[in-house]
C-alpha cells in the first residue's frame, strides 16, 4: 500500500558563521508497508526516521526537500501529486501521531472538536457519526469515561491520556496508514506500556497499516511486524521483527540489541559521605510537601540511584541537597559536617565537594563560553589556577573524559550531544568533588552514546573515588550503575536498600509496577506484562 | 557573517556619514556657527549652500553643528540609559523576590507618566544645560531598557548554566557579567538602535519646545524652531533640519532591523 523506493531527501543547513551547506538527510531508502502491517523505523537522533515518516505523506519540514525516489501510496506516486490532491489525502488516507501530545493539541479547543476535525473537513461523516466513532475509539483505547472525556480541554487530562486521544484523532477518519512518531517517548515507563498496549490493540482492531517511529528497539519489538534500522539516513538492516531482534546480521543492529548490558557488581557498603535524614521540603507559596520524611545515604565512592516517575520528587531531592531549595525539616550531613540548608550559608568547600551534572547538557553550558572557559572556571574559582597552568589542567581533564585536547577552544554548539555531556562531567570533576549529583544525565542521549557516558562515569568513580547520587527514571541505567537504590513515589522513599535487595522479590506494588514496565527486548513481552499487573499506573 | 542586505547597507552608509560629519564638524563646517554672514533667509547660493537662517547665519554650518549636538546628546543619553537600565534590569532578574518587586514597581510608576510631560516638568525645575539634558533623558529612557533587559535576563537566569554558577558559589557580579550579559547582548544591541532614534526624536522635540539645547547652540529640533516662522513666507529653511531628523531615524532603523533580524533568526537564535 505504501511503497517508498530509493528515497533521497536533502536540506540546506545554515551553520552559524559559515556558508550554507548542502546535506543529505536520507539516501537510497526503500520500504514497503502492506495493509494491516506495522513497520517499525528505528535509529538514533539524526538517523532520518521522522523525515521518512513525514515523507510518506509527501511532506518535508521547513527547508527539507524530497529530491529523489518515489513514494507510492494507494497506487499513485504522491511525490508528483499537486497540493490539492495532497490535501485530500492527508488527514484522510494517511494520518499522523506526534511525539509531544501536549504541544500538538490546541489548548483552546475541546478534545472532541479536535478529534473529529479532519473527518468533518474531508466530509467523511456527519458530526454525529464522527462523534459516535470518536467515543467508540476512546473506549477502545481504554480512556476513562469515553462518553464525556471529549468535552474536556487538553490540560484537563494526563499526558498518557492525551497521547491516546491523539491516536483516536488519527484513527477517526478511517485512514489506511497512520504514522506514529515516537508516541510514547515523552511518557513515564508505567504509562508508556498502557499507551503502547492501547495503540497495539487499536491497530489490530481497525486493520490500518502503521509506520511506527522510535529510538527504542524494545518498544518497537512489541508492536511492529517488520523493522527497518536506520543510521545517518541510510538503511542498515530491514527484516521481520523476529529476525532483527533474535538474529541481527549487521554490527550496528547487534550493538542496538545488546545495549545497556553493562555488568556492574555492587560494592560492599562503606562509610556514608552524604546522609539525608528525615528531610521534608515544599516549594514556597504551596501548601504541599514535595518531599516527605526522606532518609537516604550515599556511601563514599559508591552510587545511590534514585528511581521514580516524573513528579515523584527525585529532582527536588537534588535541589534540597545542593541547597537551592532549603528543606523545611530534617538534616543533611556531608563528609562528617552538617550542611546548612541554604546555599548562601555554605562554605566554598561545601560547594566544591558537591557537584552537579544536568540532564540537558545544552542548557547546562553557557553558549558564549568555550570548553576551556567552562571547565577552567572551577579550577580558577576553587584552586586559583590561571594561564598556562589552568590550560594544561583543562587539557588533562579533556583527556580523562576521552576527548581530544583540541576541543579546548570549541564552543558548545560545535559539540555533539555526548561530547557536551562529557564536558559537563569534566566541569564537575575539575572541582575535585566527593559527590556528584547526576540528574537524568543519560536520558536525553541516544542509547549507544548513553552507554558510553555510563561506562565513563563508572571508570571515573574508580579512579577519583567519587560518589554519585544518580537520579533516573530508567531502570536499565540503574542496573548498570547503582550500588544502592531508593525508589521514590509521590515524595516518599517506598523502597530503599542495596541493588540486589531492591531488585529481588518480594516487591511492594509500586516497585513491581515500575520494574515490570521496563520494555524488554523479546516478543510477546507486552501481553505478558499487561496480564500480570497488580497496580494501575499513575497515568490512568 | 552573512551578506549584508541592501537596505542595511544604505542605512549603515547614511548613519556613518552623519556620525562622520558630527565628529568632524569643527573642520568641515564652512563658517563659524554663530557668525552672522548675510541677510535674513538668503536663498541658496554658492557661498551659502543651504542659504542663511532667521538672523543671517550660514544654515549649512548650523546644520552640521546641530547634527553634532543632536547626535552627541542622543548617543550619551542612550549609553547612560543602557548602562543603568541593563545593570538594574539584570540585578532585578537575578536577585528576584522583593528586590525585583520594588525595582519593577518603581519603574512602573515612572513609566505611568508620559515621558515628555515628565521631562518638561523636570527641565522647567532645573537649569537646562547639555549635561542635565543627557541625564534626564538617560534616566527616563533607562526605564524601558530596564524592562527589556529584565525580561531577557529572566529567561536566561532559569538556564542550568546560571544555576551551575550559583552552585559553584559565584557572586552576583560574575553571574551578571559573565553568564547573563554575553547571552543578552544581541537583543540589547538591536534595541540600542531603536532607543537611539527615540533619543534623537526626544531631544529634537524638547528643543523645538524650547526646553532642550539653549541658544546660541542649537540642535536640529532647535533649528526647526528658529526657522519655523519662515515656512509662513514660503521659505524652506526649517525643512532641512526636519529632513535630517527623518533621514537619520530611518537609516538607523534600517540597521537596527537588520541586527534584530539576525539575532532572532531561526538559524542563529540568541547564540548567533
Amino acid at each position: 500500500m505504501l511503497d517508498i523506493r530509493n528515497l533521497r531527501i536533502e536540506a540546506t543547513s545554515y551553520p552559524p558563521g559559515e556558508a550554507p551547506r548542502h546535506v543529505v538527510l536520507v539516501d537510497d531508502v526503500s520500504v514497503a508497508v502492506a495493509k494491516g502491517r506495522v513497520l517499525g523505523l528505528i535509529g538514533e537522533s539524526g538517523a532520518g526516521k521522522s523525515t521518512i515518516g513525514l515523507a510518506s505523506m509527501a511532506y518535508g519540514r521547513g527547508g527539507v526537500r524530497l529530491t529523489g525516489g518515489e513514494v507510492w501510496f494507494n497506487g499513485r506516486d504522491i511525490r508528483q501529486a499537486d497540493a490539492g490532491a495532497l490535501r485530500k489525502m492527508r488527514g484522510h488516507e494517511v494520518t499522523y501521531v506526534a511525539q509531544s501530545a501536549a504541544a500538538a493539541f490546541n489548548p483552546a479547543w475541546r478534545l472532541m472538536d479536535q478529534v473529529i476535525e479532519t473527518s468533518l473537513l474531508h466530509g467523511l461523516m456527519t458530526r454525529a457519526e464522527a462523534e459516535a466513532r470518536a467515543v467508540a475509539l476512546f473506549r477502545k483505547l481504554g480512556l476513562p469515561d469515553p462518553e464525556n472525556i471529549g468535552r474536556r480541554y487538553p490540560h484537563q487530562v494526563s499526558g498518557g491520556q492525551l497521547q491516546r486521544v491523539m491516536t483516536a484523532m488519527a484513527l477517526c477518519p478511517k485512514p489506511d496508514l497512520v504514522v506514529f512518531d515516537e508516541p510514547t517517548t515523552a511518557l513515564d515507563v508505567t504509562t508508556q506500556i498502557d499507551v503502547l498496549a492501547a495503540i497495539k490493540e487499536a491497530i489490530r482492531d481497525t486493520g490500518v497499516a502503521a509506520l511506527y517511529i522510535t529510538h527504542d528497539l524494545a518498544v518497537v519489538a512489541q508492536i511492529a511486524d517488520d523493522i527497518l534500522v536506520l543510521r545517518g539516513g541510510r538503511q542498515v538492516e530491514y527484516g521481520t521483527t523476529d529476525a532483527i531482534i533474535n538474529h541481527p546480521s549487521q554490527a550496528y543492529t547487534q550493538a542496538l540489541v545488546s545495549v545497556r548490558s553493562i555488568d556492574h557488581v555492587e560494592k560492599v557498603s562503606s562509610e556514608p559521605v552524604l546522609t539525608v535524614q528525615n528531610v521534608t521540603a515544599r516549594y514556597r507559596g504551596t501548601g504541599f510537601d514535595v518531599l516527605k520524611n526522606v532518609t537516604v545515604d550515599v556511601a563514599a565512592g559508591q552510587t545511590l540511584a534514585i528511581v521514580g516517575e516524573s513528579g515523584s520528587g527525585k529532582s527536588t531531592l537534588a535541589r534540597v541537597i545542593t541547597g537551592l531549595l532549603p528543606a523545611t525539616a530534617g538534616r543533611i550531613s556531608f563528609a562528617g559536617r552538617v550542611l546548612s540548608p541554604d546555599l548562601a550559608a555554605r562554605t566554598k568547600d561545601d560547594l566544591r565537594e558537591v557537584q552537579m551534572i544536568y540532564q540537558m547538557a545544552d542548557t547546562a553550558m553557557n553558549p558564549r563560553q568555550t570548553v576551556g572557559t567552562i571547565i577552567g572556571r572551577p579550577l580558577e574559582f576553587y584552586f586559583g589556577f590561571r594561564g598556562a597552568e589552568k590550560r594544561a589542567k583543562v587539557q588533562a581533564l579533556l583527556e580523562e573524559i576521552e576527548m581530544g585536547r583540541g576541543f579546548i577552544d570549541r564552543y558548545p554548539a560545535e559539540l555533539s550531544g555526548g561530547q557536551k555531556q562529557r564536558v559537563c562531567i569534566a566541569r564537575a570533576l575539575a572541582a575535585k568533588p566527593k559527590l556528584i549529583i547526576c540528574d537524568e544525565v543519560t536520558s536525553a542521549l541516544d542509547p549507544l552514546v548513553a552507554d558510553g557516558i555510563l561506562k565513563l562515569l563508572l571508570e571515573l568513580q574508580v579512579r577519583e573515588n567519587v560518589a554519585y547520587l544518580f537520579i533516573t527514571h530508567d531502570l536499565a541505567t540503574v542496573k548498570a550503575i547503582a550500588d544502592k537504590i531508593a525508589v521514590m513515589y509521590r515524595g516518599q522513599v517506598v523502597r530503599y536498600g542495596s541493588k540486589t535487595d531492591v531488585l529481588t522479590p518480594p516487591f511492594d506494588d509500586y516497585t513491581d509496577l515500575l520494574l515490570s514496565s521496563v520494555p524488554e527486548m523479546r516478543l510477546g513481552w507486552l501481553e505478558a506484562v499487561i496480564g500480570s499487573r497488580k497496580m494501575e499506573s499513575a497515568g490512568n | 557573517m552573512s551578506r549584508i542586505p541592501l537596505s542595511a547597507l544604505i542605512g549603515l552608509v547614511i548613519t556613518g556619514a552623519f556620525f562622520f560629519l558630527a565628529l568632524t564638524a569643527q573642520w568641515v563646517a564652512p563658517y563659524d556657527m554663530a557668525a552672522i554672514m548675510g541677510g535674513v533667509w538668503d536663498p541658496i547660493s554658492s557661498e551659502h549652500w543651504l542659504g542663511t537662517d532667521a538672523i543671517g547665519r550660514d544654515l549649512l554650518t548650523r546644520m552640521i553643528y546641530g547634527g553634532q549636538v543632536t547626535i552627541f546628546v542622543a548617543t550619551c543619553s542612550t549609553i547612560l540609559s543602557f548602562v543603568l537600565g541593563s545593570i538594574l534590569g539584570f540585578t532585578a532578574a537575578t536577585a528576584g523576590g522583593w528586590v525585583d518587586q520594588v525595582m519593577s514597581r518603581l519603574v512602573d510608576l515612572v513609566m505611568a507618566v508620559p515621558t515628555l510631560i515628565l521631562a518638561l516638568v523636570i527641565l522647567t525645575a532645573v537649569s537646562v544645560s547639555v549635561p542635565t539634558l543627557i541625564i534626564v533623558m538617560g534616566l527616563l529612557d533607562s526605564t524601558r531598557v530596564f524592562r527589556l533587559s529584565r525580561a531577557v535576563a529572566v529567561d536566561i537566569t532559569v538556564m542550568d548554566y546560571v544555576e551551575a554558577a550559583r552552585l559553584r558559589g559565584e557572586g552576583q557580579r560574575w553571574v551578571i557579567f559573565n553568564e547573563i550579559l554575553p547571552n543578552a547582548l544581541s537583543p540589547l544591541v538591536a534595541e540600542l538602535g531603536l532607543r537611539f532614534i527615540f533619543a534623537v526624536l526626544f531631544i529634537s522635540t524638547l528643543s523645538f519646545l524650547g526646553l532642550g539645547v539653549q541658544p546660541p547652540l542649537a540642535d536640529w529640533g532647535g533649528l526647526v524652531k528658529e526657522n519655523a516662522t519662515g515656512l509662513v513666507y514660503g521659505i524652506p529653511a526649517a525643512l532641512a533640519p526636519a529632513i535630517c531628523i527623518a533621514v537619520l531615524a530611518i537609516s538607523v532603523n534600517l540597521v537596527a532591523d537588520w541586527v534584530l533580524a539576525r539575532t532572532t533568526s531561526l538559524k542563529g537564535g540568541r547564540g548567533g
